[in-house]
Parts: C-alpha cells; structure tokens; sequence
C-alpha cells in the first residue's frame, strides 16, 4: 500500500442520547439533516473536497443504516484502489476483543489499520458536526507551526463557554492549558473536536495507555489529551471561522435546520465549489400544485406540496395535503400530512403520517412558559385523526 | 425471480438484450439539438430523453444494452457515463456504447440507421441473448416490458411493436401510425403520413428475436435498403408474425419543438406526473449532488416543477424548472421551461419560453413567446 501523507478517522459510533427518538434505531451520525443529507456528509464531503482519500470510520452503536449508507465509498467519490473509505467496526483480536471504550480507544484499537497506511498525520474527527471546512488549510499550519497536535476550535459567546472544552493560549496560538466546561473561563475559543497528530506520538500514547492504565476511559479528552499535555507536546489552535454546529441536542439540531433558511443562510449548502455529497436518492422532481404556499423553505425533490410551508425544511418524499399547514418544522423523509392538519416548530420523524385535521405543536401546556419548545414525532407513527400534540411533547 | 447469470432461455428477461437506437433525424429540436443529439436533450425538471428508455429496460430486468451514436454524442456520453446511475456498469453485459464506425469512410454519403447497426453488428452477434428490444429515445413513457415481453413469446409472434391509442395527435408533430386486425396483427403501418392517419401510435419499441434482426439487417442492407423502420420492419409486414401490444398509460412523442413544450408542460398535471414518475418503476439519472432548492422570502411559486438546487425569489407559475436555477425578486415567470443553471434577472418577465442551459436574463427584460410556437434561448446566451 503506498503511504499516505494524512488518513481521516472518523468517530461514529455515538448513540446521540439526546437526540432521543431521533436515534431509535440509527446511530448519530446516520440522522437525517438538511433535506437531503445525513450527519456523516458534512465530515465525508469536507475529506473529499479538502483531498483526503482514505478515510477510516469507527462504527459501534446500530450500525447497520451507516454501513449501507456508506457502501462502497462512491457517493463521496472515496471508492479508491488505494484507501477510500473503510468502515471499521470493533473485532476480535488473538487475545480476544472489546467494544470501543472511547473515542481514542477505537483508534488504539485500529492502529492496524493505520499502521497499512503508515501516515505522517493523523486527522480525527467526529461524525455528528455540521460545518464546511478545509483540512488541508489546517494540516498547513500544523506543518507551519511544527505542532505534534493541532486542534480546531472557533470562537464562542463568553457566556456559553461553560458548554465547552475551552483552549487557553498564549499570542501564538499555542496551548497552554485546557479546561473543561469551565466555570470562569480564561477564554473563548472552543474545540470543535477536531484534531490533527503526528501520527508517530498518537501512536506511541495510545499504546502505553492502553498497556500501563487498565481503567481508563480511552478517552481523547481525559486520558491521551491531559498526559500529552503534561509532557510538553507542542499543542496548537487553528482558528475556524464559519458556521460549525453541534447538533447533538433537539434544541440545536432544530436550530442547525432553521440556520439553512433566510437571504444569506449562516450555512449555505448551495455552494457549488464545497459541495457536500450525499447518496442521492433518486426522486422525481418536487412538486408544487396550483394551491400550493411556500415561504422561506428547504425542500427536497420527490415532494409534493398541496398546501401551506413557511419557514420549514422537508427531506425527499414528503407530502403536504391541500389545507395542512408546516410552519417552523423540519419533516423528514416520506413522511405525509394530510389535509387540515397543523404543525408548527416540530421535527417530525420519517415515513410519519399525520392525519387529518390533527395538530402538532400548536397548542401549549398548561402553565407553560414562553419559551419555545420542540415537538417531536418518532419515525413511523400515526398522529390520529383531529388529535393534538402539544408544544414540546415527544412521540415514538 | 432469480436467475444465475448463465442460465439464460425462454421467457426470462435475462434473455432479453437491447439497443437504443439514436441515429434518428433531430432537426426539428432546432437550437435544442444544434450542439447535442436528442437523446441528451433535458426534459422534466430533471432528466434527459435517454433517461425514460434506458431506465424502463432497466426496471424490466434487461442488463444488456446497447447505444447506438450517430452525432453530436458528447454531452449523451457525458450523461450516460459507464451507466452507473441505472446499474449498467456491470462485469458480465452491462453498457455498450456503439459509435458509429461507419463515419470514417467519409468518401461515402450517410444512408440510414441500418448503417449504424451494421456497424456494430459484432455487438449484436456476441450478446449471448436470444432476443432484443429495440427503441429510441423521443418517446416519452413509463413502460414495463416484461408483459409485452410475454406476450412476445407465448404468441409467438416474430415481431411485437409497442403502440398507444391516441385520441388527440398534434398538428405540428408527426407521428409512425398502425393499423392492426382484431387480433392486434399489425397491417399497415406508415412514417409519417399526410393524410390518411390511423388512431394507433407506434411507440417505436420492437421485440424480436436477435436471430431475426440479424437475418432482416443482412436481407435490407443486401437490397440497398437503409431505414430500420421503413424497410426492416415496414417492409416485412406482409411475411413476419408482426403485432402490436398496447400501453395504457402516459405517452409522450418528441418530434417537434411544440410537441416538446406541450410535453413538459403536460407534466404538471398530476395523473400525468405519477403515470411517468411512479408507475413501473423510477426514472434514474445522473446524479448532480446538488443541494434542496430554496424558496426565499417573498417567493410566490405555485404548479411547478422543480429540480433541486434552485434559489426562487420571484413569481413562478406552470413551469418546469431544471437544476440549479435562479429567480431574482420581481422576476415574473409563466408557461415555461427553464433548463439548468439559468439566472433570471430581477424584474424580468418570461412568458411562453424555453431558455436552455446556462441563458442569463438580464434586469427588467421581457421576452414573450406564443402558447404554440415557445421563444427558444440557445444555450449560454445572455439576454
């Protein structure tokens, strides 16, 4: 196998807990996002567009929707006689096998695979972030700083970076120290969670703490992280400047949807020169009848549209009834809302039908506060007839 | 049902090869067809001629087709590619494009499309099917073969011709006409008559066995007789099996620039757009990546079609508008067809037209077809 200068390692084996029943039956980076894609497009398109041919994906929870998903690589143009994409699953090895512990566990446990393609670097990434960035920009500064370890991080709000693991660094943009999920931060520049190593340290540090700590979490952020830092690797900052988004909660991930709309969308995926690939499913085209209102929306083909969309995104295959309104939502693939009915601010799950007259996030509990609240509906329910679901509730 | 790759007889359409054959006359596309054949012509918001055909042999079960070319292929060949998009990139038959080997005798005059098969004749020989399907692409349809293929055989017939009842023909397209018995034995059969029409079409789709195409592909060429349909399939209706088998469902002929306009206008009828785009199976194409259209503030789009990849501000109404295409606010668009990568200015008001790839309307500009006769834009032009 020739050697190849950076190989991509992609973490996706979460569950995504928090998106609840968004991940029943798939794993985080296999969720539906922007009408057309699912999580793992944003990584997968960014390695393509940024050069990077062989691309290592760690699967662990429900990973058989991920594994078609990915397939042979093509959709990415990562089929390759060299590299490409490899799923890698946890396996059995001489003396036995175990479940990825974390996250630089599942890469200990690879380094096999690695060692195939004997890379000078090392890019890890996760499979759950949607943002548009180049790697190959940032394997450049690593170079230029002759960093051991390079993190991505970006800029956050001061009174969010008690959500982050925040980079404290000196004029340089070298690290001095890491905090997590500080109280008083002494900065605001946040890791994204994306990291580049020189590949000969990773590996060196993922070996003795597998074989000297039999507790620990083979974990990036506790374990290899901390003990490179305590011996003076040379750490450095690479500022991204974008849109980045961790959509790991109902809140953020509705957000994420709602950042794709308005004039100039934070997130603008039209972009033709950072395309990101996706499987493609063929439809026909979307549809949008005589009687059809549409306002500030993302919709994909295969759709039919009969009655009301503002403000909305919907995937492939929706169908929206003469008189259903879908305000502030997101609508997964072939899901159908048939007419009369309501829905406002939801996520709304896939192959879901909502049937006449029913309501979706309309009315509010009780007591409710102001504050917005997302209704969420699970892949393949029935909202009965005229029913109501209320502002915040959760089917499935 | 599934059948091992080397098993192949009788009624199974894995016994079953075909050709698609696109060196047919493509003048009267006029601008649509000056820089590509019309086989790669966009039709539907998203996909080319060649797509409806191909993808209908594809969802019968056929994975041995061939392409005959006869000009202007560039863009077909860039389409088609190794025919992934419909499964065709296979190891054992899979797609053949046939080019037309016959140009390289250039002292000699171009005679018809039987030329096109003679030289690919090899092709036809060594496909290891028995029996070949033979269509083109300026019929628009969502066909199913595998019936029609049944009938074929339990009929025994020697040539079966897939045609569609009519009940309105338009002026300005012509049509291949049939008549047939009761029996569906076909006996008249004419290009483009004058006068003296039949009801029944022919959707120039013909079964037969692949020894017989042989057999009439030798008997007309030693003749001096070139035209595939005229003179191999005409010319035998007296002493072949020759019948026809009927398609129910939605029909489009592509033989005229207002035949073209009607038919992706017609798409926006719902029974229209479901009898082509989920009957029998899906339309496959080649896939762009390109991301869900947006329909900004202040957009008023209503019965469309649209691809994806779009950005509309403006006004859009009965039209079809293909990937990637841009309205700007105040832009007025009615009765059209928008092919891909068009950017319509704002304020600029389009009525009647067919604007092809890559046209850029200008700020404020105006420009009115009729409901008969569409004001075609020629690719990459900026209005």
């Amino acid at each position: 196998m020739p050697k190849e200068e950076m190989v991509a390692m992609l973490l996706a084996g979460g569950k995504g807990t928090r998106l609840g029943v968004l991940t029943n039956n798939i794993a985080k980076p296999a969720v539906p996002f922007g009408a057309e894609y699912r999580l793992i497009d944003f990584p997968l398109s960014n390695c393509t567009n940024s050069g990077i041919t062989t691309v290592g994906v760690l699967t662990q929870y429900k990973p058989l929707v991920l594994n078609s998903y990915i397939g042979s690589g093509s959709s990415w143009d990562l089929d390759r006689h060299n590299g490409g994409v490899t799923v890698l699953p946890p396996y059995v090895k001489e003396g036995g096998g175990s479940w990825y512990k974390g996250t630089a566990d599942a890469i200990y446990q690879n380094i096999e695979f690695l060692d195939i393609y004997d890379p000078e670097y090392v890019l890890v990434l996760s499979g759950d972030h949607i943002y548009k960035m180049d790697y190959a920009e940032m394997l450049n500064y690593h170079k230029e700083k002759n960093a051991e370890i390079t993190i991505g991080v970006l800029e956050v709000p001061w009174k969010e970076t008690h959500r982050f693991g925040i980079m404290n660094t000196n004029q340089d943009q070298k690290i001095i120290e890491f905090q997590e999920k500080p109280e008083n931060a002494k900065n605001n520049l946040a890791s994204m969670g994306i990291y580049i190593f020189n590949w000969e340290y990773l590996r060196k540090y993922l070996i003795e703490e597998a074989e000297e700590n039999d507790d620990s979490a083979g974990d990036f952020g506790h374990n290899i992280i901390p003990k490179m830092m305590a011996d003076n690797l040379n750490f450095y900052a690479y500022t991204f400047e974008g849109y980045w988004k961790d959509v790991g909660t109902i809140e953020s991930y509705w957000q994420a949807h709602m950042d794709l709309l308005g004039e100039e969308p934070e997130l603008e995926l039209q972009d033709r020169n950072w395309i990101i690939y996706s499987v493609n499913p063929n439809r026909p085209p979307q549809y949008l009848s005589e009687d059809a209102v549409v306002d500030n929306s993302m919709i994909n083909k295969g759709t039919q549209i009969m009655g009301t969309v503002k403000n909305s995104v919907l995937f492939f295959g929706v169908k929206v009834a003469q008189d259903a309104v879908v305000e502030d939502s997101v609508i997964l693939p072939n899901t159908r809302i048939n007419s009369g009915a309501k829905i406002k601010n939801s996520i709304v799950g896939r192959n879901v039908i909502v049937e006449k007259n029913s309501k979706i996030g309309i009315e509010k509990e009780k007591e409710a506060s102001d504050e917005l609240k997302i209704s969420v509906i699970g892949d393949n329910e029935v909202i009965p007839e005229a029913s109501s679901i209320k502002a915040g509730m959760v089917v499935g | 049902m599934m059948t091992p790759v080397y098993k192949k007889g009788g009624a199974n359409m894995n016994n079953v090869m075909a050709i698609i054959n696109n060196a047919l006359d493509e003048s009267f596309l006029d601008k649509l067809t000056g820089h590509r054949s019309l086989a790669s012509v966009p039709f539907g918001a998203r996909y080319r001629l060649i797509d409806f055909p191909l993808s209908n042999l594809v969802n019968s079960g056929v994975t041995n087709v061939g392409l005959l070319l006869q000009t202007k292929y560039r863009s077909l060949m860039d389409h088609i590619g190794f025919g992934k998009a419909w499964d065709l990139d296979r190891k054992r038959n899979g797609l053949f494009i046939l080019p037309p080997a016959h140009i390289y005798q250039a002292n000699r005059a171009y005679k018809g499309d039987l030329q096109n098969f003679a030289s690919n004749i090899d092709y036809i020989k060594r496909s290891n099917q028995e029996y070949v399907i033979i269509g083109s692409p300026n019929i628009v349809a969502n066909i199913d073969y595998r019936d029609a293929f049944k009938y074929h055989v339990e009929n025994e017939n020697d040539i079966t011709i897939i045609y569609r009842e009519l009940d309105v023909f338009r002026r300005d397209t012509t049509y291949t006409v049939i008549n047939t018995d009761d029996n569906d034995r076909i006996i008249d059969m004419k290009v483009d008559p004058k006068k003296n029409f039949y009801k029944k079409i022919s959707l120039q789709r013909y079964i037969m066995k692949k020894e017989l195409l042989l057999d009439i592909i030798d008997d007309c060429i030693s003749k001096g007789e070139w035209d595939f349909v005229k003179n191999a399939i005409i010319g035998n209706l007296d002493n072949l099996k020759v019948y026809g088998y009927p398609f129910h469902s939605y029909a489009a002929v592509i033989n005229s620039i207002n035949g073209y306009y009607k038919s992706n206008l017609e798409l926006l009828k719902p029974n229209v757009w479901q009898d082509l785009f989920l009957k029998n199976g899906p339309i496959f194409t080649k896939p762009k990546d390109e991301a869900p259209t947006a329909y900004k503030n202040g957009v008023n789009a209503r019965n469309i079609l649209a691809a994806n990849g779009c950005s509309i501000k403006g006004e859009v109404k009965n039209s079809v508008l293909f990937r990637g295409v841009k309205v700007h606010p105040g832009a007025v668009i009615k009765n059209s067809v928008i092919m891909q990568k068009s950017e319509i200015g704002a304020n600029a008001y389009l009525e009647n037209v067919i604007l092809d790839k890559g046209v850029q309307i200008t700020s404020n500009k105006s420009l009115k077809g009729d409901t008969n006769l569409p004001m075609i834009i020629a690719k990459n032009t900026i209005v």
